[in-house]
């Protein structure tokens, strides 16, 4: 997994609530077998219209914004839970996610493709829509180490809550296979005291 | 928690960690794998990247559901993305040693309909799988909850997930249910009460009195809409209903084993006194027949009330994706939903594909024919339970009704397969999702009960049942 530290860089604002992981990427685009290739259909629906034109309301559409940060209303990524929604969403160019309450499914979804989900308070994230819809320029930084996000050039900053654990991850490029693997004999000893494997061992034998 | 009261929840958990990371989550072995083609491709491929195998392919089954036709299922797939990808599936489950039951198998169906058909789903155990419907097992008293693709491959790998463990909430629900009202109707009240993401972060256990009078289906259909509010997973605590529908079962445990099983499931229960870190509490008999008049799941109303304005919304940031929902649908606030007509009705889905869900809407169109205008699919969740209806002559009466009888998988619950509905069409339907394009590019769907959905296709305009159950 790539490592991830700190950037800077413009936004995307996208102030809708609720956004499901079935508008980040409709089901019709999940017959792929790989991973690559899903940035293409990000907001498909929202993006093109069904002759596949460009919809200029759209904000991906719209030439006054970009960067590697998206910055959308709260409860975002709920629904299903296709992992080809943080696939999409990485492989389109963004490094971080920013809004107010994720659902839990993305989250970890997102985690484990070294794409950041920075959950920050309704406050914060009102305030970071209103300096990027009134200077598209803005640039925000941020900051894993410190676990901080800040609107560059002013003073507006806010801490944000991150898992030991998965920044440890995150910040060294590792992912949680490499560690329980690690776990063998620990996986081991614990299938021998299962009740559930002991309930079932007459149709299946676990391995000595 | 200091207490040594436990929820039913921390039993099963506590039960199943190996070992726990410091400032991190817990190591939970998986007791059972379930895959399906849409989201094991990339994790199959990852394992060979790595050049490991999966650690106990017994632990796994696998099944094609999500990207099938269902229709015609003896002939090849004639769309060729959505046949390769059946194939991968079938491919990997050789190379690996995992059993599947795919298309033409008489155990196949829909993931989440087969796990408890089969007694592969018991009370106590860890279920996941990568599809956010896994919560649908916990009806059993199960922790079952879906994962993405990357924990897919970690499972496959390890048998084990690094989770850290949610906050529990429960939920009672007491009294009697009404006529005409179904579980369906009652997992829709509680997800408009609580939102689309109100208990995300949580771990639900459903209790109550009428909770307790359900059958194993009708809790399915329950535990089945959790992730609908947020929660990773939903709950009910085993008894008898729960023994009986599990014993003889194809898989379950058989003679002395049934007996030792039981008497440990006995001890799945929440202790008196045990805490949740929520709790609600609702009363059966302010639930009528539901629906959903928005885009997300959280957006229902009993089926007599008119939607909502902006001024009766909790919270002003909600005002510009409230407007949204209502332009999509075509709908305008204050407006009631009664009398719209439909031109499409959709019943299936793991949330409502099972026999008795077959044989509800079969009794109740008995005799009766569906509106001219009314296209209407009635989608079987599994081989043995398309089966099954036709040994019960339910396929007669359905097409005496002009229902149309289809072959399992997911169908027109999430507009992959070739099932779906036109754009700017309404459809009624039971399964567990109303986004956005969620049936289809354009399609706009309302979420109902099995018996709300017949009764509509009947009148081919939206109905509240009980007028039809009491005429």
């Amino acid at each position: 997994m790539e490592k991830f530290v700190k950037i800077t860089s413009t936004a995307v604002p996208l102030p809708i609530e609720d956004i499901d992981t079935d508008q980040i990427i409709p089901a019709r685009f999940l017959k792929a077998t790989t991973r690559d290739g899903f940035g293409d259909n990000l907001f498909r629906d929202w993006r093109y219209d069904n002759q596949n034109n460009p919809k200029p309301d759209f904000i991906l559409n719209n030439p006054n914004f970009s960067g590697q940060i998206l910055v959308a209303g709260k409860n975002f990524g709920c629904g299903s839970s296709r992992e080809h929604a943080a696939w999409a969403i990485a492989d389109y160019g963004f490094k971080v996610v920013i809004s107010s309450f994720f659902a839990d499914i993305f989250k970890g979804n997102a985690l484990n493709n070294g794409l950041l989900p920075v959950q920050v308070s309704e406050s914060f994230l009102a305030t970071v829509f209103e300096h990027i819809f009134a200077d598209k320029n803005t640039q925000l930084e941020v900051d894993l180490e410190a676990q901080t996000v800040t609107i560059v050039g002013t003073n507006i900053s806010e801490k944000f809550e991150i898992n030991q654990y998965k920044k440890t991850c995150l910040i060294n490029g590792y992912d949680d296979i490499d560690y329980l693997l690690n776990l063998r004999e620990k996986i081991e000893a614990y299938e021998k005291t299962s009740k559930y494997l002991s309930l079932v061992s007459q149709d299946q034998e676990v391995e000595a | 928690m200091t207490s040594d009261k436990k929820t039913l929840f921390q039993k099963i958990w506590d039960a199943h960690v190996v070992t726990s990371i410091e400032e991190g989550p817990d190591v939970l072995y998986i007791d059972k794998h379930l895959i399906h083609e849409v989201t094991s491709p990339q994790a199959f491929a990852g394992l060979e990247k790595r050049g490991i195998g999966v650690f106990r392919p017994q632990n796994v089954l696998a099944t094609a559901d999500h990207n099938v036709p269902t229709k015609d299922q003896h002939l090849p797939i004639a769309e060729p993305l959505s046949r390769f990808q059946v194939d991968k599936l079938t491919e990997n489950c050789k190379k690996f040693g995992i059993e599947l039951y795919g298309l033409g198998h008489p155990f196949q169906g829909i993931v989440h309909v087969i796990g408890p058909e089969l007694g592969v789903t018991l009370p106590g155990m860890t279920i996941v799988c990568g599809d956010s419907h896994t919560s649908t097992h916990g009806a059993f008293g199960t922790i079952a909850f879906g994962i993405g693709t990357s924990e897919v491959e970690q499972v496959m790998a390890t048998q084990c997930l690094m989770q850290s463990k949610p906050k529990t909430m429960r939920i009672n629900i007491e009294g009697e249910l009404a006529n005409g009202v179904l579980s369906k109707d009652i997992i829709l009240y509680i997800i408009s009460k609580i939102s689309m993401g109100g208990a995300t972060g949580y771990f639900v256990e459903y209790a109550g009195s009428a909770i307790r009078s359900l059958s194993m289906e009708a809790r399915m259909t329950i535990c089945n809409m959790s992730i609908e509010m947020g929660a990773r997973g939903g709950l009910i605590a085993p008894d008898d209903i729960t023994f009986d529908y599990i014993k003889g079962r194809e898989f379950a445990p058989k003679g002395d084993k049934f007996d030792e099983a039981v008497a440990y499931w006995r001890t799945l229960f929440t202790d008196e006194g045990a805490t949740f870190d929520v709790e609600y509490t609702y009363d059966a008999a302010d639930i009528t027949p539901m629906i959903t008049y928005g885009t997300n799941p959280g957006m229902g109303i009993k089926i007599t009330e008119h939607i909502p304005t902006v001024a009766d919304l909790k919270e002003e940031s909600g005002k510009a994706s409230f407007e949204k929902s209502l332009a999509y649908m075509g709908f305008n606030a204050g407006d009631t939903l009664i009398d719209k007509p439909v031109n499409y009705v959709f019943i299936g889905s793991c949330t409502n594909s099972r026999i008795e869900d077959l044989r509800l809407v079969a009794d109740f169109v008995k005799g009766k024919h569906k509106a001219p205008n009314v296209n209407a699919m009635i989608v079987p969740g599994s081989k043995q339970v398309e089966n099954q209806a036709k040994a019960e002559g339910l396929d007669v009466i359905l097409k005496e009704a002009g229902f149309e009888l289809r072959e399992p998988g997911c169908s027109a619950c999430l507009g992959m397969n070739e099932d779906k509905v036109p754009k700017g069409e309404y459809c009624v339907s039971t399964s567990n999702r109303n986004f956005e394009g969620r049936q289809g590019p354009g399609a706009r769907t309302m979420l109902v009960s099995p018996l709300t959905a017949a009764a509509t296709a009947i009148t081919g305009k939206i109905t509240d049942v009980r007028e039809l159950l009491n005429a």
